[in-house]
Parts: structure tokens; sequence; C-alpha cells
């Protein structure tokens, strides 16, 4: 991805569970359970957009987008 | 099998009662149909196998009859009329499929060509013992419609009211024929298309892109259906649902739904309702009689009017809802009233409940497997008036 | 179409449990159905009685959810009536394997073009945590508190035996692999069978002491490898993951248009 395109995570806290299936899996260590035991990122700049958050949450609680060009 | 040739309208057919509601189902617009082969009723299956294709519509043998009533389910709700036959043992295992039909309200008809029973029984014997069952084998409070017929004129036009009230109600209806009108042979004259009325699927004229409620009745109480694969989308279960067909508990939609489901039928009963009378107006001595075992009734009625008795036959074709009232009424001057069945009795409950003076209601009936002749009622009448065999 | 158009949205957050492994296999169907482009109208989901089984509510297609074990039925009669709509049917462990058995290796053997998905979490999470057919010998369950002396059999071979012409099987820790295969299995003309190897955290994992969701994905990760990998030549017991059969064989429906082809030119 060039420089200027960024990566968000849309995280649905109303869907996620807390199960912790994406922190675990996520290759860059970019997300973490909040004190309510609810997914948030913790690391954005070192997400490498793989998605794998994405498709393999349960609860369909993350949407990875990238913004900029 | 002999070869059968498309029906052709008018002409005498010197047929089998199975192949009678083979031509009833046809004429009646019959596109799917799934069985499984069971003695006696074999040979709707082997018959439709042939007349099916012939008109480009589907007809598959399923792995066993819970899985043929699934499939016509799935296939009606396809938007095909659809049709399953089975005898005892196969409608028993169709018990779940048949309340998957009720409470999905899914348009299926499910003939039931009876033998002895229970269990295997007498494959080639015929009985009328599984008339109960039609009416609470499934379990849950519900209703059914179920339909027979005495003769293979009646058994064709009976099967083509049955896809009329599956149509109408959206309701699964059960056809009870038995081993001897489903083997005997009889003449039946095939009406030509459009003499009979039909009642085709009804579909929702509900625009592409507004909302469809597959469970929400019209002011007339019938609910326009939409196709798999057409463009409304929505859900199907067994599970009571809301109005687009999502399971819910809430007591209100519980409530609401299982009183449409059981008013839907019983509060139709007049519509319902198909019977035959032969001299009752005068009758002292009324016989209730239905299926095979009202013909030899009617040739008991013929046989004793000759000889002066006051003697008539009052045949239900209709057997669920049970049309008490319609009973009440033709019994209303009766001194005795004869339910003449193949089973233990299995009217005689409803007949009692119906009339004025259950006490004059007895049962002439044979249980032994073999056909109940117009000799066995009169030996029984006879009993029954005191003046032995 | 984004994976979300799939959705009846108003339904979630869904019922499973929180790690329970179905969402995912849910997550996966979308992105399947989403690469194929195939319109909501042409497909027609058919699914049984169970955790599993509840997928259907979720899912912007026709639904169709059946009695328990019953889903295949219900789909041959959808699918011989309709042969141009997609059927996918999926299904619980025992609602496939147990009551549905003889349906499941029949609509196999008929190879009607269907696309069952089996999500296989070794016990009957609905009903509270009994074991069924594919729970394995030794494991714990409501139902077998002195240890399952069940042993179970290995869908893939059953489904390949009985007739099918495309079976594969995934987990939900590989999620992007499950997508392909089930994409794949949708897009072959022919029974398809998917076993989804899915985490029952609630009660496979509680009553067998195999920890939380993650635990059990871990263990997704490390019993099972690709076919033909080195990893499977070195364990023979590992359990393989990916396209076991994909052949061509005539397909039922078409099959039936030829038997109508006879019969109406006879």
């Amino acid at each position: 991805m060039s420089q200027e395109q960024k990566v968000k995570h849309l995280c649905n806290v109303q869907w996620c569970k807390g199960c912790g299936i994406c922190v675990m899996i996520c290759p860059q260590k970019v997300l973490a359970l909040d004190d309510l035991g609810k997914v948030k990122v913790v690391n954005q700049d070192q997400c490498n957009n793989c998605k794998l958050c994405e498709f393999i949450c349960p609860d369909l609680a993350i949407e990875v987008v990238v913004t900029g060009q | 099998m002999a070869g059968v040739n498309k029906t052709v309208a008018g002409v005498n057919k010197f047929v089998q009662g199975n192949e009678a509601c083979v031509e009833g189902a046809l004429y009646a617009g019959l596109t799917f149909f799934a069985g499984y082969p069971i003695t006696p009723s074999s040979e709707i299956a082997e018959l439709l196998s042939v007349r099916l294709p012939k008109n480009r519509c589907c007809f598959i043998q399923m792995e066993d009859e819970i899985a043929s009533i699934c499939a016509i389910i799935g296939a009606s709700l396809a938007g095909n009329k659809v049709m399953t036959a089975t005898s005892g043992p196969g409608f028993s295992l169709m018990q779940e499929g048949l309340g998957y039909g009720i409470m999905a309200e899914v348009p299926c008809v499910i003939v039931n060509v009876m033998r002895g029973g229970p269990s295997t029984g007498l494959p080639t014997g015929p009985s009328q013992g599984d008339v109960n069952q039609a009416r609470w084998g499934t379990h849950g409070d519900h209703a059914i419609v179920a339909l027979t017929a005495s003769n293979h004129q009646d058994i064709f036009h009976i099967t083509v009211e049955a896809f009329n009230i599956a149509e109408t109600y959206r309701t699964p209806v059960v056809l009870l024929f038995d081993e001897v009108l489903g083997h005997m042979r009889e003449r039946i004259v095939v009406p030509k298309p459009g003499e009979l009325p039909l009642v085709d699927r009804l579909k929702t004229e509900v625009k592409q892109g507004v909302d469809y409620h597959p469970y929400l009745p019209r002011e007339d109480g019938r609910l326009p259906m939409s196709d798999f694969g057409g463009v409304h989308r929505y859900n199907v279960t067994g599970l009571f649902h809301d109005m687009w067909g999502f399971p819910t508990n809430s007591p209100q939609v519980v409530h609401g739904l299982l009183r449409h489901l059981t008013d839907k039928i019983e509060n139709n009963i007049n519509a319902i309702t198909h019977y035959k009378e032969h001299c009752l107006d005068d009758a002292e001595v009324v016989m209730i009689s239905y299926g095979s075992s009202a013909r030899s009734a009617l040739h008991v009625v013929a046989n004793r009017r000759s000889r002066g008795e006051r003697i008539g036959l009052l045949e239900l074709q209709t057997l669920w809802p049970f049309p008490a009232e319609l009973v009440r009424e033709k019994c209303a001057q009766a001194k005795r009233v004869v339910v003449v069945e193949m089973n233990m009795g299995q009217i005689l409950g409803a007949v009692k409940q119906a009339v004025a003076k259950p006490d004059r209601v007895t049962l002439a009936n044979r249980i032994d497997g073999q056909f109940i002749t117009p000799t066995d009622i009169r030996n029984i009448l006879r009993l029954i008036q005191g003046r032995g065999v | 179409m984004a994976a979300k158009d799939y959705i009846r949205e108003r339904f979630f957050p869904h019922l499973w449990c929180p790690g329970c492994g179905h969402g995912t296999v849910l997550n996966a169907l979308l992105r399947a159905v989403e690469s194929l482009g195939i319109g909501k109208n042409e497909i027609v989901m058919v699914s049984g009685i169970g955790c599993s089984s509840r997928i259907s509510g979720y899912l912007d297609f026709h639904t169709l959810h059946t009695l328990h074990g019953r889903a295949l039925a219900f789909a041959t009669g959808v699918k011989l009536s309709r042969p141009e709509l997609n059927l996918i049917v999926p299904m619980g462990d025992g609602d496939a394997l147990a009551i549905g058995g003889n349906h499941f290796i029949h609509a196999a053997r008929r190879n009607i073009d269907i696309t069952a998905l089996v999500l296989n979490n070794r016990i009957y999470g609905m009903t509270g945590g009994q074991y069924s057919p594919l729970s394995g010998a030794g494991v714990l369950a409501t139902t077998a508190p002195y240890r399952n002396i069940d042993r179970s059999f290995d869908v893939i071979k059953i489904a390949e035996a009985a007739g099918a012409t495309f079976v594969a099987r995934s987990t939900t820790y590989h999620a992007r692999e499950l997508a392909k295969i089930i994409k794949q299995a949708i897009e072959h003309k022919g029974f398809s069978l998917v076993e989804v190897m899915s985490q029952c955290p609630t009660y496979f994992g509680r009553k067998n002491q195999q920890g939380g969701a993650l635990e059990m994905l871990q263990l997704f990760k490390e019993q099972t490898a690709s076919i033909g990998s080195k990893a499977m030549q070195e364990h023979p017991e590992i359990i393989g993951r990916g396209v076991f059969v994909n052949k061509k064989a005539p397909e039922y429906c078409q099959e039936y248009e030829a038997i109508v082809a006879r019969a109406t030119s006879a």
C-alpha cells in the first residue's frame, strides 16, 4: 500500500461478543479487547490490510477499509 | 405396468382406484410427485413416473417416506402443485412432515391408501384404521382436512377437490382410500379440461422491493404466495413465526397463529364438507359410512328398501374437519344410527358427539382384513334390531 | 454487493455463543457468495435444526428452516423442480449424519447439484451438549459422562463412497481457505459436501477441557494440515484439509431433463 493510503478498522461493538479471536489471529497485533471486552484497535499503523480479522470474526463485527487514494 | 396414454377427455376408462386418483391429480394440475414404494399405493407412483415426465413435470422416488413428504413441501414452496402417496406405515413416518406443512401453511396432497394395521399388518388387506391418525397423527393442536370417496369417479373428483382445498386454505390435505378402492377396477369418465373448477396457486401481487408478508392473511383469509426464486425473499420455518416467517415465541403471536391455523379450517367446514346421501328423507335407520365401506352400505339400502324398510345412507366424503352439524341434522329423525367402517369405530365417537341421542348410535364393522360385505352389515343390523342373523 | 448486503442485519447480533465457530462459517459463506456474485433471488438456503441451522435466518436469501435431519430432502424438492436455483444446505454434524444420515447418503448418491455444509462442532449444541456421531470415542458430553464409546466415522469417506462429486474439509481457523472451498463447492455442478470443523467452546470445549475458542482454534491449526503437504506425510494421523474429491459425474437434474426428453419424444 502506498504511504498515503491508510487502513481503518470499522468495529461494531454492538455485535462484538469479545471472543478475542481477531486479537489472536492478527499477525501484526493490531487489535486488543478493551475493558468492556470489546474489540479495539491498538496498533493501527501496524496493519497490513490482510483482513484476517474481518474474515474470521464470527460476529461480522470488523470491516477493514482502505482510505485515501 | 401397462403403457398409459395421455388423458383423453371424455373417454371411458376402466381403471384401478389408484389410477383414478392419478387422473384426478393430473387434472388438478399436479406438477411434482415424490413417493416411496409401499403396497397398496405403489401404482400411483408407477403411473406418475410415466405421466409426469410426459408433462415436463417432476417425478422422484425418494429414499423413504419422510424424505418424500419433505421433498413435496420443498417443491410446493418452489411453486408446484404437489402430491405424495403412501399407506399406513409410510403415513406414520410422514407425520412430522405433515405437521410442518400445517405450520408453514404449504399446499400439498398426501394420499394414504390404507391397509390392515397396525404395524406391517395386512399389506394387501383393506382397512380404514388410519382415520384417527389422519386427524391426530402429528403432534400438537392443529386442524387437518381429510377426504375420501367410495367409487372411482368420486375418487377422481375428490382428488381434484383435495388440490383445490389445499390451494384455497394453503394447507396439507389428506386423501384416505384403502386397498379395495385402490386396486379394484371400475369405470371413470375423465371430464374435459375446464369442466371442473380448479383453484390455482394464488400468487402475491406485491411488487419487487415492496414488503411482502408470506403469513399475513388477506381480508378474505387467503394467503397469497411467492415462489422460491421469485422477487420476494422470506423465511419458512416449522417454528411459530411472525408474518414474515421469522421465528418468534411472543405469546400473542403464538396464540394468534395457532388460532389462525385451526380457524381457517374449522370455520370453513361447510365449504370443505362433501357428502352424498341416499334415501335419508324418511329413513328410520340411518347408516353413516365412507370410503369402500359405503359401497356395501349402499347395497344394503337398495336391498332393504326393496323390502319396504325405511333405511338410508349418509356417505361422508369429508372426514376431517368432522361435519358434526350435518350428521346431527341428517340423524335428527333417525330411530337408529349405524356407523359402518372397517376399523374399531374411529368416527363412532365423533358421530355420538354430533347426534342428539348418542345411545341410538351403534357400530357395524369388520376388522379381520376382509372387505365388509352387504351381508356383514345386514347381519349386524338384524342383531341390532334383535332379530338374530 | 458487499458481504454485508447478503445478511438480514435486523437480526444481528446473532444468537451463537461468543467464540462459536458457526459465525465464522457464516462469514466465509458470505465471502463465497459475494465473490461468485450470485443474486440473492437465485439462492435458496435450506437448513435443518440446531445451532448451525439457525444460519438461514441471518441470510437474505430464500430461506427454508426445515426439520431436524431433513434439510437435504426438502432441498431435493426445491432443486429438482427449480434446477436454475442455487441450493445451499448448512447442517450440523448430528443434523446431517445422525438423524439426517439416510438423506445425506442418498442426496450424495443422486449427485444432485446441492451444496451441503456440515458444520461439525462434534456436539449437539442447541440441546445442551450431548455427543454426536462425530464426537469421537473417549470424549465427554452431557450424555457421555463416562466417556463416549461411540466411534465416529469419516464424513469425507462417507460422502465420497455415497457418490458426492465434490468433497472437502476446512476449519474455522482457516477462514480464507474455508471461503475459497465454499465458493468452489457452490460452483461445482453436482453434490458438494464441505465439512467445516467448527469450535463449540460452550459445550465441547468446556466438557473436554479444550479451553475456550482461542485454544480450540489453535488445536484446529495444529491437528490439521493441507492434503498432500509434508506435514500430512510425516503425521498420517493428522486431519486433512482441502479438496479430497473433485470429479465429474451425471448431475441428477440434468439426467432428469433427459428423462423428460425421452418421455416427450416417445
